[in-house]
C-alpha cells in the first residue's frame, strides 16, 4: 500500500509546485489580462 | 441486400444538393413595411427556433466610406447609426480598439455565449449526471444479480508480484488526481444547483473557488501518471488473438468460464485505451482552459472535419470556422466535460471491478501480490510466463567478471 500512499502524497506535491511555478512565471489572471497601459495598484 | 444500401445512399447524396438549392432559392421575406428592418415574421421565426438568414440584420452596419467629415454634421459616428453600431458590436464585426487584453477583450458582445450557456445548464448537466447516476445504477443491479466475482477453490497461499512498486504509484498518481479532479469537476458544475440549497451561498462560493484551484492544479498530477502509465503498459495493451476468446467467453463476468489472458485481458485493454483517449483529450482540452485564450483548438478542428465533409455526412451543415475567442474557450469547455462524463461512467465501472466486483482484484493494486489461484482464473498466459521465468536458471557472471560498485 505504500505505492498507493506515494502516488496520492506525490500527486499533492505536483499541485501545490504547479501552483507555485505558475505564478512565478507570471501566469496569473492578473498578469496575463495586463498591459503596458494598464494600472493594476 | 448491398444494392439496395447503396441506392439508398446514393439518393440520399443525391437528394442533399437538391434540397439545399431549393432553400436558397427561396424568395427573400418581404419587408418594406418596416424599411428593411427585422419583421413581427422575423422575430416569431427567431423565437420558433428556426433557421433564418439574418444577414439583412449583420450586415446592415452602416457604410463609414459615405460619412460626413468629422466636422461636419452628423459626421461623428463615421457614417453608421447608432443601431448599426451596436449591430456591429453584436455581430463581431466592429472596429474596436482596447489598451489592454488582445483580441478577446475587442469581443463587447458574444452571441455564442448564450448557446453555451444554455448547454451547460441543461443538456450538459442532464445527461452527464444522468450518465453517472445510470451506471451507478446498472452496476448495482448487476451486483445483486451476480454477485461477487469469486476465486474458484481455495487460495494457494503463493502469490505472484502482479505490478512492480513504480507501476503501482503511476496508477494511483492517474487515478488519485482522476479522482480529485471528477469530484472538484462536478461541484463546479454541479453545485449551485444541488450544494448551494443545503450549504449555503457563501460555504458553496468557498467551495467553489477551492474546487477551482485544486482541479487546476492537481491536473498535471493527471497528465504525468497519464504517461507514465502509457509509457509502462502500452505494449501489453496491444490488441492479439486472446482478445477475441476473452470477447466470446464475455471475460467470465456472466457465466462460469475464464478465458485465458495475457497480463492483461481484453476487458482492461479497453479501460487503458478510454483512459489514454479520453484522458488525452480531456488533458488538451483542459491544457487550452488552463492557459485561456493562448492554445485555441477548434476553430483549425472544424476547419479539418468541413473539409473533409463530416458535418455532412450526418446531414449537418459546416461548423462554424470564425470562432471567438470565447467561444474556443466555451467549445473547450464543453468538450472537456463531455469527454469527462464518458470516462468517469467507465472508471466507475473500473473501479467496481477492481474492488467489491471481483475477489482478490485489489491485491494487484494494493500490495502488488496476487494468489497463484487468482492468476490461474484470470490471468492463465501471463502466470505461465512469469513462472516459466522463475524456472529459468539466472545467467550467471563471465569468469573473472567483476561485480559492478
Amino acid at each position: 500500500m505504500k505505492a498507493m500512499w506515494a502516488g496520492f502524497v506525490a500527486a499533492i506535491v505536483i499541485a501545490v509546485g504547479a501552483n507555485y511555478i505558475l505564478g512565478e512565471i507570471g501566469f496569473s489572471s492578473a498578469d496575463r489580462q495586463t498591459g503596458a497601459a494598464v494600472r493594476l495598484n | 441486400m448491398a444494392r439496395i444500401l447503396l441506392t439508398l445512399v446514393l439518393a440520399l447524396l443525391l437528394a442533399a444538393p437538391v434540397a439545399a438549392q431549393q432553400a436558397d432559392n427561396a424568395p427573400a421575406p418581404d419587408r418594406s413595411a418596416t424599411g428593411g428592418a427585422q419583421t413581427l415574421e422575423d422575430i416569431l421565426a427567431r423565437q420558433r427556433g428556426e433557421k433564418i438568414d439574418d444577414s439583412f440584420r449583420r450586415d446592415a452596419t452602416g457604410d463609414p466610406d459615405s460619412a460626413a467629415g468629422i466636422a461636419g454634421q452628423l459626421g461623428t459616428l463615421g457614417g453608421a447609426s447608432d443601431a448599426e453600431v451596436w449591430r456591429a458590436l453584436r455581430y463581431g464585426t466592429a472596429d474596436v480598439t482596447v489598451s489592454a487584453g488582445g483580441a478577446p477583450a475587442r469581443v463587447l458582445v458574444q452571441n455564442g455565449g448564450m448557446t453555451w450557456l444554455k448547454w451547460r445548464e441543461g443538456p450538459l448537466r442532464t445527461y452527464g449526471g444522468w450518465l453517472l447516476l445510470g451506471t451507478i445504477g446498472a452496476l448495482a443491479l448487476f451486483f445483486l444479480l451476480r454477485g461477487r466475482i469469486r476465486i474458484d477453490g481455495a487460495r494457494t497461499g503463493h502469490t505472484v508480484t502482479r505490478f512492480k512498486a513504480v507501476e503501482r504509484f503511476a496508477h494511483w498518481l492517474l487515478a488519485g488526481s482522476f479522482i480529485v479532479l471528477a469530484l472538484t469537476g462536478l461541484v463546479v458544475l454541479f453545485g449551485r444547483l444541488y450544494l448551494a440549497p443545503y450549504i449555503g451561498k457563501e460555504a458553496n462560493a468557498a467551495l467553489l473557488v477551492w474546487s477551482k484551484w485544486v482541479h487546476n492544479n492537481i491536473a498535471w498530477a493527471f497528465m504525468l501518471g497519464l504517461v507514465m502509465v502509457f509509457a509502462m503498459w502500452v505494449v501489453h495493451n496491444l490488441p492479439n488473438r486472446t482478445d477475441l476468446v476473452w470477447i466470446r467467453q464475455f471475460g467470465g463476468i456472466v457465466g462460469k468460464k475464464h478465458p485465458p489472458a495475457k497480463k492483461f485481458n481484453a476487458g482492461q485493454k479497453l479501460i487503458f485505451w478510454s483512459v489514454i483517449l479520453l484522458g488525452g483529450s480531456i488533458s488538451v482540452s483542459g491544457l487550452s482552459l488552463l492557459f485561456p485564450f493562448e492554445l485555441p483548438l477548434f476553430a483549425k478542428t472544424f476547419t479539418v472535419l468541413n473539409d473533409i465533409g463530416v458535418p455532412g455526412w450526418f446531414g449537418y451543415d459546416p461548423l462554424p470556422v470564425m470562432l471567438a475567442p470565447h467561444e474556443e474557450m466555451q467549445y473547450a469547455q464543453l468538450w472537456h466535460a463531455i469527454v469527462s462524463f464518458v470516462l468517469m461512467a467507465i472508471i466507475i465501472a473500473h473501479i467496481y471491478i477492481g474492488s467489491i466486483g471481483m475477489e482478490g482484484a485489489f491485491d494487484a493494486m494494493g500490495s502488488g501480490e496476487v494468489d497463484e489461484a487468482w492468476a490461474h482464473q484470470h490471468h492463465s498466459i501471463w502466470l505461465e510466463e512469469v513462472q516459466e521465468a522463475k524456472a529459468k536458471p539466472s545467467k550467471s557472471p563471465p569468469p573473472g567478471a567483476t561485480p559492478a560498485e
